[in-house]
C-alpha cells in the first residue's frame, strides 16, 4: 500500500525532526535578543542527560508513579537545561564575553557532560550495559492516543504521535505569535535588532536577552530529551550534530518558529534516508556501506540552504541586525 | 515677559574631562515659540540639549520646566515633563513599522490598528505625510524624522528639540518640515531647533539664542537679527594663536581637481563640481561645516571613493608627467609613482589597527618592500623608535598596542608614518581634533616642515582660527559645492562663516524655483 508507506515515512520524519525542532525553537527565541547561542548541541545534550539520569534512578524507585515518571524528567531536563542557559548569559551578556567562544565551549562541555555521566559512568561500574537505559521510562513518553488508529489515514497523520511531539509543535506556534503579535515580541525583535534604540525606549536590555535566552535554551534542552526518549536511553555523541542541525534550521526558517516546524520535517525526512530507501524496495543494489552516504545528505542541504539563504537579499529574512554583538550601554 | 517658560536653564556647566561643553549657560524658552540655538560645530549646543532630554547630566546650574525646578536623570525622565527630543542620528529599528517603532517600549495594551489610527490622526493634525505600516529600512530620510516626531508627539510631549533637522533634508523638504513646525508654534507647543544655518534661524524661528565654544553668547529677538550680526555673535572676534606661517617657495601646481561629482550611498550628491589647485609647498585649508562633502573630497583623491566625473590630475615634480587618479585604487596610485600621504578622520579605524604595536602599524604602509617570504621587522622598528623619539610619543616602548596610547600620541605616530614616506601631497582630515595644545602644535608645526620641504598640504580643519593662521590659502565649501576661495592671509573669520553657510541658502532658492 503505496498510502500507508507515505504515512509511514512520513510520521517516521515527524519524529525524526522533533529534537531538531525544539532546538530550533529555541534557538530562534535567543537569537531575536541578538545572542547566537552555538551552545544549543551542549544544551539539548545536558538536557537529554538530565532527563535521562533522573527517569533511570526513578524507575528503579519502589511504588513509582507513572505520572512522575513522565514529570521528573522533563523537570529536570528543564533544569538542566536553564543552568546551561544562565551561564550562557552570564558570560555574555553580564561580563559580554565572545558569543561564538563561549557557546563552542558550552557545546564542548555538555557533550562532554552527557557522554561521561550516560555512558563512562556505566563502564566504570563493570555492568553489562554500554549506556544508560530508561526502556521503561521512555514507554509512557512513547504513549500515543488509542483512538488514532481506528480513524484511518486521517488518524494516523494527525493523531498517532507522542505527546511531546505536540508540545514541540504548540511551543514553536506559540513563539511564532509571540514574536509577531504580542509587545513582548515587539520589544524582544527591537532587542536584537537595534539595543541602543530600545534602550532608550525604555526597554530592559538585558532582562528581555536573560529571559529569552534561558527560555530558548529550556526549549533547546527539550529537544535532547525527546531524542534520548526515542533512543531508550543515551547514546554517545548522536545529540552534538542534530544541534548543529537546529542551528541549520534557524536560518533555513527564517527566523520563524512556524516554518521551522516543516522544515523540520524535511530534516527528519532526510536524517533518515539511509533507512527509508531501502524500505521501499526500489530494486536498486546499493554498495556496501552506502547508508553513510545517505547519513550525509541533511549536512549536504544544509550547505546549500546557507548558500540560498546568504544569497537572499530581503531584509526579513535577514538574521537580527545585532544578532553576534554584545551591547554595552556606554559604548556609543 | 511675564509668562512662565517652559524650559528655562539656568547657569548649567558641563565637562567632559578637562574639556568644557558649556559653560555658565542660561536661556528660556516659552510655548507658542521657537527658539533657534546657533552655533558652530562643537560649540556644545546638543550637549546642552541632551542634558534636557536625560542623556547627560549637568555638572553645576539647574533645569525648570513651566517654572518648577526639576532633575532629569534618564531620557524617561525627560518624557514624563513632556519633552521630546528629536536627534540627528535616529533611535528606529529598521525591520519594523512605523507603527512599530512608534509604540516600541509603551506599556498597557497592544493594539496595532488603533496605535496606527492615533498616528494618522496626530499626522494630519500637523499635516504630516505618513503610512504607518511602512518598514522604516523603506523610507526616506524625512520619512524617518517623520517618524521620530510623531514618536515624541505619540508620547504627549509638547516641549520639542530638534537636533539639526535640517542637515539631512533636501530643500523641498525642509521648507515641509518648517510650515509643520509652525503649525506647532501655533498650537503652542515650546520648539528647539539646533542649526548653524543663519537662513533657516532667520525664516523659521522667534528668538535665537547664539553659543561660541561652550559660552553663551546673547539672545536676540530674530526680528532685530541680520546674517551679519548672528555671524559676528557666532564666530566672535579673531584669536591670535601665533602659529608661525613661512611664505610658499616657488609653488607649482601638484594636484589639480576639476569639476569633480560624487554620490554617496543613498544616492545623494554629496561634491557638487569641485574644483581647485594643490600647490607645492603651500597649505591649502579647507573650511566648511562638518559634513558638507570633506571626507569624500578626500577619499576620492586617495583611491577610496568612486567618482562620478571629474578629474583629478596630479604633475609629477620629478618626470614632469600628468597622471590622472580619477578611479584608481591606492594601490595603482602608489604604482604611478605619486606619494600620497592621508591622514583620515578616523585614526583608528582607517588609520592605524588598534590592537597592533606601533612597529607593525609602521610596517602597513611598508610590507611589500621586502623581497623574502619573511617579514624585516628591522627597519620598521627603527622608523618606529625614530617617530617616538623625535615626535616625543609617550608610550611604554615601541610594541605597546597603539589603542592603548592617549589621541594626541595616537595622532603623532599616524602623522609620523605618513611624512616618513616622504610624500609629495600630504591630506590631512582634522589632525588636531581631540589634541591638547602642544600636541596641536607639534602636528601644526610638522605640517609646516612639510610645506617648507615643497610637500602640497590639504589641511581640513574645523577651528577658523587656526586655518586663518596655518594656510595659506583657504577654500571653503558648503553641501558639497566649493563656496569660495579665500586668501588666509587677509580673509576674516565673518566672510569665510558666511561663505560657510552661503551655498545652503542658494539651495533653497533653487529648490523654490524648481517647485
Amino acid at each position: 500500500m503505496i498510502i500507508d508507506k507515505i504515512l509511514y515515512i512520513l510520521a517516521n520524519a515527524v519524529n525524526n525532526g522533533m529534537p531538531v525542532l525544539f532546538g530550533s525553537t529555541g534557538e530562534i527565541m535567543t537569537e531575536k535578543s541578538g545572542h547566537l547561542n552555538l551552545g544549543i548541541p551542549g544544551i539539548m545534550a545536558v538536557g537529554g542527560i538530565s532527563g535521562v539520569v533522573t527517569a533511570f534512578f526513578y524507575q528503579q524507585v519502589e511504588g513509582r508513579s507513572k505520572f512522575l515518571m513522565i514529570l521528573l524528567p522533563l523537570l529536570a531536563t528543564l533544569l538542566g537545561s536553564l543552568v546551561m542557559g544562565l551561564i550562557y548569559c552570564f558570560l555574555t551578556v553580564t561580563l559580554r564575553a565572545n558569543q561564538n567562544v563561549t557557546g563552542l565551549a558550552l557545546t564542548t562541555f555538555g557533550i562532554g557532560i552527557g557522554n561521561f555521566f550516560g555512558a563512562s559512568i556505566i563502564k566504570l561500574s563493570h555492568s553489562s550495559l554500554t549506556s544508560v537505559r530508561i526502556d521503561e521510562t521512555s514507554k509512557l513518553f512513547k504513549a500515543t492516543l488509542p483512538f488514532a488508529k481506528k480513524l484511518g489515514a486521517f488518524g494516523q497523520l494527525f493523531f498517532s504521535y507522542r505527546f511531546l511531539v505536540y508540545l514541540g509543535i504548540i511551543i514553536a506556534v506559540v513563539c511564532a505569535y509571540i514574536l509577531k503579535r504580542t509587545r513582548v515580541g515587539l520589544h524582544l525583535r527591537a532587542v536584537g535588532e537595534n539595543p541602543a534604540t530600545a534602550d532608550a525606549a525604555g526597554i530592559n536590555v538585558n532582562r528581555y536577552k536573560y529571559v529569552s535566552t534561558c527560555v530558548g535554551s529550556m526549549i533547546a534542552g527539550l529537544g535532547g530529551l525527546f531524542y534520548c526518549i526515542d533512543k531508550n536511553g543515551w547514546s554517545n555523541d548522536n545529540i552534538g550534530p542534530l544541534g548543529w542541525l537546529a542551528i541549520a534550521l534557524v536560518i533555513f526558517a527564517m527566523w520563524r518558529p512556524n516554518l521551522a516546524i516543516f522544515g523540520s520535517i524535511l530534516f527528519g525526512l532526510l536524517l533518515n534516508l539511509y533507512d527509508l530507501i531501502p524500505a521501499l524496495d526500489l530494486n536498486i543494489k546499493f554498495p556496501h556501506g552506502y547508508d553513510k552516504l545517505f547519513k550525509m545528505v541533511p549536512y549536504i542541504v544544509t550547505v546549500i540552504v546557507l548558500i540560498i539563504t546568504s544569497a537572499r537579499k530581503k531584509r526579513e529574512n535577514q538574521p537580527p541586525a545585532s544578532l553576534g554583538l554584545n551591547y554595552f550601554r556606554e559604548d556609543r | 515677559m511675564d509668562r512662565i517658560p517652559a524650559i528655562e536653564l539656568k547657569n548649567i556647566t558641563k565637562t567632559f574631562g578637562k574639556i568644557v561643553a558649556n559653560h555658565n549657560v542660561s536661556l528660556s524658552v516659552n510655548r507658542g515659540e521657537i527658539l533657534a540655538i546657533l552655533g558652530e560645530n562643537g560649540s556644545g549646543k546638543t550637549t546642552l540639549m541632551n542634558m534636557i532630554s536625560g542623556i547627560y547630566f549637568p555638572d553645576s546650574g539647574h533645569i525648570l520646566i513651566d517654572g518648577e525646578e526639576v532633575v532629569i536623570k534618564s531620557p524617561k525622565d525627560s518624557f514624563d515633563y513632556g519633552v521630546g527630543m528629536i536627534h540627528q542620528h535616529f533611535k528606529l529599528v529598521d525591520v519594523l513599522s512605523a507603527a512599530e517603532n512608534i509604540v516600541l517600549g509603551l506599556k498597557g495594551k497592544y493594539n496595532l490598528k488603533e496605535a496606527s489610527a492615533e498616528v494618522s490622526r496626530i499626522a494630519s493634525q500637523y499635516g504630516f505625510e505618513i503610512d504607518p505600516a511602512k518598514k522604516i529600512y523603506e523610507m526616506s530620510v524625512s520619512e524617518k524624522q517623520t517618524v521620530e516626531i510623531i514618536k515624541v508627539l505619540y508620547r504627549g510631549a509638547d516641549i520639542l528639540i530638534l537636533d539639526e533637522p535640517t542637515a539631512v533634508l533636501t530643500p523641498q523638504e525642509t521648507s515641509k518640515l518648517f510650515a509643520i513646525l509652525r503649525r506647532m508654534r501655533d498650537d503652542g507647543k515650546a520648539i528647539v531647533i539646533i542649526t548653524h544655518k543663519l537662513h533657516e534661524v532667520l525664516s523659521l524661528s522667534d528668538r535665537v539664542a547664539v553659543l561660541r565654544k561652550g559660552e553663551y553668547i546673547c539672545t536676540l529677538e530674530t526680528k532685530d537679527a541680520t546674517e551679519a550680526s548672528l555671524t559676528e555673535a557666532m564666530v566672535g572676534k579673531k584669536v591670535a594663536l601665533n602659529i608661525d606661517r613661512a611664505e610658499p617657495k616657488d609653488p607649482e601646481d601638484r594636484l589639480v581637481i576639476k569639476d569633480l561629482d560624487c554620490v554617496n550611498r543613498e544616492g545623494a550628491k554629496v561634491l557638487d563640481d569641485v574644483t581647485f589647485t594643490a600647490r607645492s609647498g603651500e597649505i591649502l585649508g579647507i573650511a566648511g561645516i562638518a559634513g558638507s562633502g570633506q571626507r569624500e573630497l578626500l577619499e576620492a583623491i586617495a583611491g577610496l571613493q568612486h567618482v562620478q566625473s571629474g578629474e583629478i590630475v596630479y604633475n609629477d615634480p620629478k618626470t614632469g608627467k600628468v597622471e590622472n587618479l580619477r578611479d584608481k585604487t591606492p594601490m595603482q596610485i602608489r604604482q604611478l609613482g605619486v606619494r600620497l600621504s592621508f591622514v583620515p578622520e578616523d585614526r583608528l579605524g582607517m588609520g592605524l589597527v588598534g590592537n597592533m604595536d606601533i612597529i607593525d602599524n609602521m610596517m602597513l604602509r611598508s610590507y611589500r618592500k621586502g623581497k623574502s617570504a619573511f617579514l624585516q621587522r628591522k627597519e620598521p622598528r627603527d622608523l618606529a623608535n625614530e617617530i617616538i623619539k623625535s615626535l616625543e610619543v609617550v608610550t611604554p616602548s615601541a610594541s605597546t598596542p597603539v589603542r592603548r596610547l592617549s589621541g594626541g600620541n595616537v595622532q603623532k605616530v599616524l602623522v609620523g608614518r605618513e611624512i616618513a614616506s616622504t610624500p609629495t601631497v600630504l591630506m590631512a582630515a582634522y589632525p588636531v581634533r581631540g589634541l591638547d595644545i602642544n600636541s596641536s602644535y607639534m602636528i601644526y608645526n610638522l605640517l609646516n616642515q612639510q610645506k617648507e620641504n615643497g610637500v602640497a598640504v590639504i589641511f581640513v580643519g574645523e577651528d577658523l582660527d587656526v586655518l586663518l593662521e596655518l594656510c595659506d590659502r583657504i577654500l571653503v565649501i558648503g553641501s558639497g559645492k566649493v563656496t569660495g576661495l579665500v586668501n588666509a592671509r587677509t580673509a576674516t573669520k565673518e566672510e569665510i562663516g558666511l561663505l560657510m553657510t552661503k551655498s545652503s541658502a542658494e539651495n533653497e532658492e533653487g529648490g523654490a524655483n524648481n517647485e
